[in-house]
């Protein structure tokens, strides 16, 4: 159990009982509070997230989990708080920017491109990994060229490493409700991101499709060393996949650390099993 | 071959090239619509705007003379030079890439994540907006608008005809010139929005802005893109027509002519749009040559949305729109 234990200083790293290596402080929320009108969506919430974990983020609905999401990826701007990343506070930041610093994110009720092919819509995930001129991409020459078949290559092997070669020219529109949360994974990891926001990945599958999308994460955060952050309200997937869980609950955190501490929080039991607030 | 023939051949010739015409003036709504999910009503607005400001530019004129002299109580309307036509195109190009800008500013940006009939609402209002800031800047009288485009009868066609048929058919030089830079434009777009990364970010933005500004896609950048071609189209298809019929007020209504175009050949596609120009040029100039004579004439006016009005029955999302089909 000791290596197991999460070192108190932020840049310290350990390795997990299943023999992963977990780097320092990554990225950090220090005291982000969220309001829409008078509504508090998230009050003073801190945590942080390491290298190479993957960390959950759980909580009944209404809990402000994607709130808090969407902070980090630029789509809300919190009142008060600081985020923090790779060692600097980060000012406030669009979604496009958040996205070139190489956070990649999927969404909770899927946003893909519905028009486009499988393959075209992961190749949209690597538009920052083309830098050739314009006229060069027109008439295809030289980098231009050279880019083009480096990124193809990026998201076949993304397409072999997520199981979709079949319907890799098949209009998205077309594809039942697992596969394209697939293909949405598929399209934020091509892009190579150091951290991967995850939003409910399981939401509304059955429980076959949730087997194999959890071991999708972890392939993922085992074979590209990808930092996860996600999403889920379905307690038993999250304990088995995370490293470490933060749960909210009205916008408030009321526990944060290893699947077994959180389990054995009261305020946690509280929450899920339905204690009235007062 | 009967003198009939020959006719209806020269009627079927000029037809298509009036429907290169229309074609030009659809591929500029098809081109925003593909990029952009938007149903541009300014399209036709924004040819005469370029038109206007060609012209304007061309003679030297200075912008919103009315308005000057009334508030200063001066009298100045020209600058006294005179632009060479190339330079006052690629000056025109600056003005139509600033008002992009100045759109996608004041209003796309405010407007991000709504509904497509909101943005075409807010493309309503821009075209009476647009309308009223081109007869403020630059009048509005009929301008002639000469860039040094070959016009008048083309005598190569004239004698080859008259060598086999007995008989030279008319056709423009300026019609030929509008379908040579018609197809150059169009091959141009679709490699541009096919190959290029800022035609991948066109497309994904079309379809879904969350989504697009997931992937790092700066949504304002895309818009001032999409919003700057759709203005250099509109100035070509300003260009033409207004080489053709001067410039003038009626020039933005070329743009009800595309809509019948549209429908024909689908809002979403680029050859759609060509084919859908050429069928009604060709059939509206051959029903008023074969019917016309028979009820009275002027068909042209309504032949156009008639023929729309049966494919809507029957073809609803054109020729070669995308079919719509919804999972449920």
């Amino acid at each position: 159990m000791n290596e197991r234990a999460v070192p108190l200083s932020p840049t310290d790293g350990y390795v997990t009982a299943d023999g992963r290596q977990i780097g320092p402080v990554v990225m950090e929320m220090k005291h982000i509070t969220l309001r829409f009108g008078g509504v508090e969506a998230i009050k003073d919430i801190s945590f942080d997230v390491r290298e190479g974990e993957i960390r959950a983020i759980i909580g009944p609905n209404g809990a402000g989990k994607s709130s808090m999401l969407n902070v980090i990826s630029g789509f809300y701007h919190p009142q008060e708080g600081e985020v923090w990343y790779k060692g600097s506070q980060r000012p406030p930041m669009k979604p496009y920017q958040v996205a070139r610093q190489g956070i990649a994110r999927t969404f909770q009720n899927i946003a893909l491109f519905e028009g486009m092919t499988v393959l075209d819509n992961i190749m949209t995930g690597r538009l920052n990994h083309m830098n050739a001129s314009f006229l060069d991409q027109a008439f295809w020459w030289g980098k231009a060229q050279r880019e083009e078949v480096a990124n193809r290559e990026k998201a076949e092997e993304i397409i072999d490493f997520l199981e979709i070669q079949n319907i890799r020219k098949t209009p998205v529109g077309r594809l039942p409700y697992g596969l394209k949360k697939r293909v949405e994974l598929a399209r934020a990891l091509v892009a190579e991101p150091q951290i991967l926001l995850l939003d409910e990945p399981m939401a509304g599958m059955n429980v076959e499709e949730k087997e194999d999308m959890s071991r999708f994460v972890l392939d993922v955060n085992d074979e590209f060393g990808t930092t996860i952050v996600l999403i889920e309200h379905d307690m038993g997937v999250v304990m088995d996949l995370s490293d470490r869980v933060v749960v909210m609950d009205y916008g408030k955190k009321i526990g944060d650390g290893t699947p077994d501490e959180v389990r054995a929080n009261q305020e946690v039991i509280d929450a899920y099993l339905g204690v009235a607030h007062d | 071959m009967p003198d009939q023939l020959i006719f209806a051949m020269e009627v079927t010739l000029n037809g298509l090239m009036t429907g290169v015409m229309y074609a030009l003036v659809a591929l500029g709504f098809v081109l925003i619509f593909k990029a952009s999910g938007i149903f541009n009503y300014a399209q036709g607005v924004m040819a005469l705007f370029a038109a206007m400001t060609l012209v304007g530019i061309q003679q030297g004129r200075v912008p919103f003379s009315h308005l000057i002299n009334e508030i200063f109580g001066t009298d100045v309307h020209y600058f006294g030079w005179e632009v060479p036509a190339l330079a006052a195109i690629a000056l025109t190009v600056v003005v139509m890439i600033g008002f992009a800008w100045l759109v996608q500013r004041f209003v796309f940006r405010h407007l991000v994540g709504q509904e497509p009939i909101i943005l075409f609402m807010a493309t309503i209002g821009l075209a009476y907006f647009l309308e009223g800031v081109s007869d403020l800047m630059w009048g509005s009288e009929i301008r002639n608008l000469d860039v040094g485009l070959p016009q008048g009868i083309n005598d190569v066609i004239d004698t080859t005809t008259f060598e086999i048929f007995g008989y030279g058919f008319f056709i423009d030089n300026l019609d030929i010139s509008a379908a040579i830079i018609a197809a150059v434009l169009v091959t141009g777009l679709i490699a541009f929005a096919q190959y290029t990364k800022q035609g991948r970010a066109m497309r994904a933005v079309a379809d879904d802005h969350q989504a697009a500004l997931s992937v790092g896609i700066k949504l304002n950048y895309v818009w001032v893109l999409v919003w700057s071609l759709a203005g250099i189209v509109a100035l070509v298809a300003g260009i033409m027509w207004g080489s053709k019929s001067g410039v003038q007020f009626s020039l933005s209504l070329i743009a009800l002519k595309a809509l019948p175009v549209l429908m024909l050949g689908g809002f979403t596609s680029i050859p759609g749009a060509i084919v859908g120009g050429l069928i009604i040029g060709v059939g509206e100039a051959l029903f008023e040559f074969a019917v016309g004579p028979m009820i009275g004439g002027a068909t042209e006016n309504w032949f156009a949305y008639v023929l729309a009005l049966i494919f809507l029955v029957f073809r609803p999302q054109g020729l070669f729109g995308e079919k719509i089909i919804e999972r449920v």
